[in-house]
């Protein structure tokens, strides 16, 4: 910013508003499984859902994993230090059975599903809702036209109890539990999240959407999702997260596990506004079988650190697999996301666009893998990462890492970094618009292209949620 | 070295170490000097699979076992080989070494002498000019993961050459240094220290050869340039051990303001072979440009680390590493560009192709970025790829066997580099020897 003199007012101009998920209710939680994790923490959790003896040994086995794996400093950010696994409670839930209809919800979830916005969402062209609160899910409910085509859309607990022979063959198998530390301590305190059945061919036109929310201090949400879209099915389930503000840290780690089997087609997407003081250590992986597609479109404004790289195994002939992110890291946070593409099988392609805005001291980190080994013949990769940094101090980082083989494959990675042009504020500012104005504009302009790639309806959402963040702070 | 079973031997042999420094006696900070290294040399840990400078690397097959310092050569070897060094007409200087000794002292024209510069051995160096090798050398850490080896190539320092252009002086013709090995199972440890005065300019050729194509050898080399204000350093480093020798080397080069430094690594030779490559951007307007070229066959390694730091703004650096791989073999390229936070108006790029030619290599890339700074253009690249199928169908069309289209392509792949080379001869030579090469794959 060599032309423009540097102002709070322009710091201002583009940071991101949350006072919108801001709120927290009375803390009043029927279980609770208290501070800590240890083996017993892990049983209450097991005796609590009332779960098969299988489950508490696949959670107690992850419960040793996670203690043995040591903290992956040695790539990542000493800030992984600071997090106290031992003051934070792993698990919290409202009942023991997620309620089925509307008058079963407490009247404080209901207001706070009424400020999130979700009956409205409803009564719109959702199919499903699953609107977590904290590690439960309160409310669920599926149309009865889904239900009607066989689309299971419940939690694990449901999932794992009423349909194993749907979930238990995938369960933990695209996600190992030593896949990583917090994939680990996922596996041992998971509760919440979705499980989703798509039956052969069907094709679930609308969205599928779940709200989660944390809202009780020091507490972490351990959601676990797994999708399997069967042959030739489609389905689009959307993820966002609001949190309200707490002044020690919490944890968010959460497992995503996606199976799009013959044909198949899954899209994943996620909009992320933790509030500023929470660790986000998310593992994402999908596999696609023959001709299926799995699509990660992630948005991340929220939280103090967010460590995510969805990844795609591409372990069917021409299969597909793509990452559309966007990131924005405003003062005090780390936004280290990316993604990983495993091609496992022939002609298959790939693709990664990923869009990083790092506003004041804010830091945005690209990670990515990309791997062909060398059995392989005529996979593609595409892979372009551009940053913008706004301020003087903002900082940014690429870390890709491009391993290949075979014949006829061929990938290819571009990355750019670089800062709104002092001519674009100039020409925007002699037409009237305050500088926040301009350089909001500027920012949306920046990450337009990619936010076009997401649905309609939530590219609309996306660009008011910009739009409304920048507007806020323009003085 | 925890894995021998018996007592150290070689290179690794303290009681060795110690007598050969001894040899240093009344230049106290050099006895130092090794001992420091030595010292650091048995702290530190060999890499591990998991060390990230080290990813991608074959760390398991990492030994620095049954080396030993060779004795000097006999003098038929000597005339042979030094026979087989001129690889340019008329350098400015030559200094020729086998297996660590210096074998041919640089003889200058006396112009040159008059104007100061100086180009000597370093013994004869250490000797002569202490007070320039207390300055410059060895001043920066191994910070790309090679820090034991530089430490073992601190402890073993003893081979190598000093160049010195005062300040003015502007020189085109190539000064050119010559390494070869020699016995069966030589470690050497080559040095170089190229220092450019202010507005100085000042070329230097580097070729690394084994006098046998089959011999095991350890070469730790390492490179320390410094160009001053307006100073041009231009280096071309050809490596090309046998194909038993397994080499590192660590380069460190400083640019001033406006200095203009440009560094051609060529690799050709040894089973593996790690280059780290490190340069400082100090001082405004300097511009620094890295190119790097391979050609990697049978079930060699090739591990390129390069880090760019930009420490002053308004500077520019650009890099490219091409290489080209065929049957088992594989290469690394891992490159950071690093803006620090002061450092507005950088100007920084990174490239990395590889052309892969047969389904059983495997190219690895990391090409990374660290910016602070915001009023910066960076941008990196990397692709791996095969020949273009419509080339190779225009050549086939025209008669040309595959193999023989598959070459031309490949050479013309990496003429983009080669054409970098400030001396035609010296490129001449390089591109016979990358020839050659896919003449034996």
């Amino acid at each position: 910013m060599a032309e423009i003199e540097e102002s709070q007012a322009q710091r201002d101009a583009i940071a991101v508003d949350r006072t919108k998920g801001d709120f927290k209710y009375e803390e009043n939680y029927a279980f609770d499984a208290g501070i800590g994790l240890s083996a017993k923490v892990v049983d209450y959790i097991s005796n609590v859902k009332g779960e098969d003896a299988w489950i508490n040994e696949f959670r107690q086995k992850a419960l040793k994993v996670f203690n043995d794996l040591p903290m992956p400093t040695h790539w990542a950010t000493e800030d992984l230090k600071n997090i106290k696994f031992d003051e934070i409670r792993y698990y919290l839930s409202k009942g023991q059975k997620a309620s089925r209809t509307w008058e079963e919800v407490p009247d404080d979830v209901k207001e706070t599903f009424e400020r999130l916005g979700i009956p409205e969402a409803e009564r719109k062209f959702l199919a499903g809702v699953e609107a977590q609160f904290d590690s439960e899910a309160v409310y669920s409910r599926m149309k009865d036209e889904m239900s009607k085509l066989g689309v299971i859309f419940c939690g694990p607990t449901e999932g794992l109890r009423d349909h194993p022979e749907i979930f238990r063959k995938w369960f933990g198998k695209v996600i190992p539990t030593g896949d990583n530390k917090f994939a680990a301590l996922n596996s041992a305190v998971f509760s919440g999240g979705s499980f989703i059945y798509i039956p052969k061919g069907v094709k679930v036109a609308q969205p599928l959407q779940a709200y989660f929310r944390i809202n009780a201090e020091n507490f972490g949400q351990f959601e676990r999702t797994l999708i399997i879209a069967d042959e030739g099915s489609e389905v689009t389930y959307m993820e966002g997260c609001t949190a309200p503000k707490f002044e020690t840290a919490t944890l968010h780690s959460a497992v995503v596990e996606l199976v799009a089997l013959k044909g198949a087609k899954i899209q994943y997407i996620t909009v992320q506004n933790w509030s500023a003081n929470v660790f986000n250590l998310v593992t994402k992986r999908g596999v696609a079988e023959e001709d299926a597609e799995v699509r990660w479109i992630d948005c991340n404004i929220g939280s103090r650190l967010t460590m995510k790289y969805p990844g795609v195994v591409l372990r069917g002939k021409r299969a597909r697999g793509e990452v559309l992110s966007i990131a924005l890291a405003n003062d005090g946070q780390h936004q280290d996301t990316g993604a990983k593409m495993i091609h496992a099988a022939d002609d298959t392609s790939s693709n990664i666009i990923a869009k990083s805005i790092s506003v004041g001291a804010g830091r945005s980190t690209y990670r990515g893998l990309v791997h062909i080994p060398k059995t392989l013949r005529n996979c593609k990769n595409n892979t372009e990462c551009d940053a913008l940094l706004i301020n003087e101090h903002s900082r940014t980082d690429t870390y890709p890492a491009i391993s290949v083989r075979g014949q006829k494959n061929s990938v290819q990675h571009e990355a750019s970094v670089s800062k709104v042009s002092a001519e674009q504020i100039f020409y925007m500012m002699q037409r009237g618009l305050t500088e926040g104005e301009a350089m909001s504009l500027a920012v949306n302009g920046f990450v337009n292209d990619l936010v076009k790639e997401f649905p309609m309806e939530y590219s609309v959402e996306l660009k008011r949620l910009i739009e409304l963040q920048m507007e806020g702070s323009v003085g | 070295m925890t894995t021998l079973t018996s007592m150290p031997s070689g290179i690794l042999d303290a009681s060795l170490q110690q007598n050969e420094t001894k040899r240093f006696a009344g230049n106290d900070w050099f006895i130092q000097l090794r001992q420091l290294g030595w010292k650091n040399f048995e702290a530190l840990p060999l890499p591990k699979r998991d060390d990230e400078k080290w990813r991608f690397s074959d760390t398991r097959s990492l030994s620095l076992a049954d080396f030993t310092v060779a004795a000097a050569p006999s003098d038929a070897d000597t005339a042979k080989l030094i026979g087989q060094s001129h690889f340019i007409t008329r350098p400015a200087g030559l200094i020729i070494h086998i297996d660590g000794h210096c074998v041919l002292r640089p003889v200058i024209a006396p112009e040159l002498a008059a104007q100061g510069v100086k180009f000597e051995s370093l013994e004869d160096a250490l000797r002569h000019h202490p007070a320039l090798l207390k300055e410059f050398l060895l001043k920066h850490e191994a910070n790309l993961g090679g820090a034991k080896f530089l430490a073992l190539h601190q402890a073993w320092l003893r081979a190598g050459y000093v160049l010195h252009v005062p300040k003015g002086v502007e020189i085109t013709q190539p000064f050119v240094s010559v390494n070869w090995t020699l016995t069966e199972g030589a470690a050497i440890f080559p040095h170089a220290l190229v220092v450019a005065g202010d507005h100085a300019k000042v070329s230097i050729h580097e070729f690394n050869l084994s006098a046998l194509p089959d011999q095991r050898a350890l070469a730790i080399s390492a490179a320390d340039l410094h160009a001053g204000t307006g100073a041009h350093i231009s280096r071309f480093a050809v490596q090309a051990w046998g194909k038993n020798a397994q080499s590192f080397e660590i380069a460190n080069t400083c640019g001033g303001r406006d200095a203009l430094i440009t560094s051609v690594n060529a690799a050709l030779g040894s089973r593996r072979a790690r280059l780290e490559n490190t340069v400082r951007i100090e001082g405004p307007g300097a511009d620094v440009r890295l190119y790097g070229i391979s050609v990697a066959t049978g079930e060699q390694e090739f591990d390129q680390r390069t880090l760019q730091i930009h420490s002053a703004g308004k500077a520019k650096s650009d890099l490219l590493f091409k290489n080209v791989l065929l049957n088992k073999a594989r290469t690394i390229f891992s490159g950071l560009i690093k803006v620090a936070p002061d450092a507005q108006q950088t100007d920084a790029y990174q490239t990395n192709r590889n052309l892969l030619l047969s389904p059983e290599a495997e190219a690895d890339s990391l090409p990374g970025l660290e910016i602070e700074a915001n009023d910066v253009k960076c941008s990196h690249g990397a692709t791996t790829g095969q020949v273009n199928p419509e080339e190779l169908f225009y050549l086939l069309a025209r008669g040309i066997p595959l193999a023989v289209a598959q070459e031309l392509l490949a050479e013309g792949f990496l003429e983009e580099v080669l054409s970098k080379v400030d001396n035609e001869e010296a490129a001449a030579v390089v591109r016979e020897m990358f020839r050659q090469k896919f003449h034996t794959a």
